[in-house]
């Protein structure tokens, strides 16, 4: 039943995205999108992947689209220039899809236990995750503890991309603050009954439910990385609603800016902690007195900076869209 | 029955080839966007089948729990970072598309290149 499931779920999915490929107008390929990041969380809870689909609903479906509708406003919806079929693509992607389907019956069917992707180091940590660390949830155990150099350099291309995006879009020196305070036209959709009562109504429980998220990682799916993502959507619904530059005054540029920096330092920080208390880069174990508790506090820590930079970056990359939108 | 097992990976073939082809093939910047982020997500779907055991359950150790077979963990770690990853580059992406077309007037690849050789 759920194989089938899944089977119905990728195939609309295929559908979705030729959808996509096709629009001649780009809001209807930016909504497709959305739909299509949906069918994606739905398709990695399927495939046991709590953490994933969580992070997916929450950035895919929810913070991208509302990136990409801010890049239409500032662009064109419309894709213009004759629309004529390329032969030559078609028949390149073509050939590679085929010889990329011929290529998987090679591999293990899917869910088969003797695959080799199973045999290598996941069994040691799901074995040794309740010895060393002693949290249930062992996606969190790796990412943030095991692995925690891979996170780290994740979180500094986030911290970059951030930076950038600012660099691009926002030009502090010529726009003070002062200038995103709300226009006539920047009043959100206060003027409309139906978003203005329910939005009001959820906000604040997407805040609270992104905090949750961030702070039960531990025990179940979540942590940083979707914490932020919501606690971001959160923020940006309430942008939406009450107009950008209110948005601005509950959490304005100077939080948002020291909130990239601020968790990048952390999890360095706590990296350093570790060297300094005797043991290796990231290593949490020596934070407190039993090894155990070190890693609970290093995990809640760096999971603390990882949510921090991946809040601050979204809503800085919001704002700048917005601003520039409002500049026009 | 045999082959369903396999549906997975040619969904990840499609998809990956259609964003590829959104991407050289279409001349509108946002539109290749969009094709990457196709791309993208079909690179997520093969890690992320690949972490399917038979009888499994998310990697979330249950106490008391006896002989519970769980799935595998790792491939869901690469790819949790990944999406956040995506969209900060996504977002850089859209933002040099502002840029282009406040300086050009268009995000047509074709229209941008007459500009240039003139």
């Amino acid at each position: 039943m759920v194989t089938l499931f899944g089977v119905f779920l990728l195939t609309l999915l295929v559908i979705t995205a030729f959808g996509i490929v096709r629009a001649q107008h780009l809001f209807v390929a930016v909504m497709l999108s959305g739909i299509f990041s949906l069918q994606m969380a739905a398709i990695f809870f399927i495939l046991d992947a709590a953490d994933v689909a969580l992070t997916e609903a929450a950035v895919g479906a929810g913070v991208a689209t509302v990136l990409m509708l801010g890049a239409l406003a500032l662009t064109d919806d419309r894709e213009r220039g004759p629309k004529r079929h390329r032969w030559a693509p078609i028949v390149v992607v073509s050939l590679t899809t085929l010889m990329v389907i011929y290529a998987t019956f090679d591999k293990p069917r899917l869910g088969d236990p003797e695959a080799p992707v199973h045999q290598h180091v996941a069994p040691w940590y799901l074995e040794e995750t309740p010895q060393l660390i002693d949290i249930p949830n062992v996606v969190t155990a790796i990412l943030a503890s095991f692995r925690g150099y891979d996170t780290l350099g994740e979180l500094f291309v986030i911290f970059t991309a951030g930076i950038g995006v600012l660099f691009l879009l926002a030009n502090p020196s010529k726009r003070g603050a002062r200038s995103l305070l709300p226009s006539a036209e920047a009043e959100g959709l206060r003027h409309h009954l139906v978003p203005r009562v329910v939005g009001r109504l959820l906000v604040p429980f997407i805040v609270l439910f992104g905090l949750y998220v961030q702070f039960h990682g531990d025990y179940g799916p979540g942590g940083g990385f979707q914490a932020g993502a919501l606690i971001s959507a959160g923020f940006i619904l309430y942008a939406l609603i009450e107009g950008e530059g209110t948005a601005l005054r509950a959490m304005s540029f100077r939080v948002l800016r020291a909130m990239i920096a601020g968790g990048a330092v952390l999890y360095v920080g706590v990296g350093i902690a570790g060297m300094l208390f005797g043991g290796n880069f990231l290593d949490y174990s020596v934070l407190a007195d039993n090894p155990i508790a070190g890693q609970h506090l290093g995990i809640l820590l760096i999971e603390a900076g990882v949510g921090l930079t991946v809040t601050g970056t979204l809503l800085t990359v919001f704002h700048a869209f917005a601003a520039r939108e409002q500049r026009r | 029955m045999e082959f369903l097992g396999l549906y997975n990976y040619w969904v990840f073939a499609i998809l990956l080839m259609m964003g590829l082809y959104a991407v050289i093939s279409r001349a509108n910047l946002i539109k290749k966007l969009l094709g990457m982020t196709i791309f993208q997500a079909a690179v997520f779907l093969l890690y992320i089948s690949m972490d399917k055991v038979d009888g499994g359950t998310a990697p979330i150790i249950q106490a008391g729990a006896v002989d519970q077979l769980y799935s595998n963990p790792l491939p869901q770690v690469l790819i949790l970072t990944a999406i956040v990853v995506g969209i900060a580059t996504l977002s850089l992406g859209l933002a040099i598309v502002v840029r282009i077309s406040e300086t050009y007037g268009t995000i047509e690849e074709d229209e941008i290149r007459k500009m240039d050789e003139e």
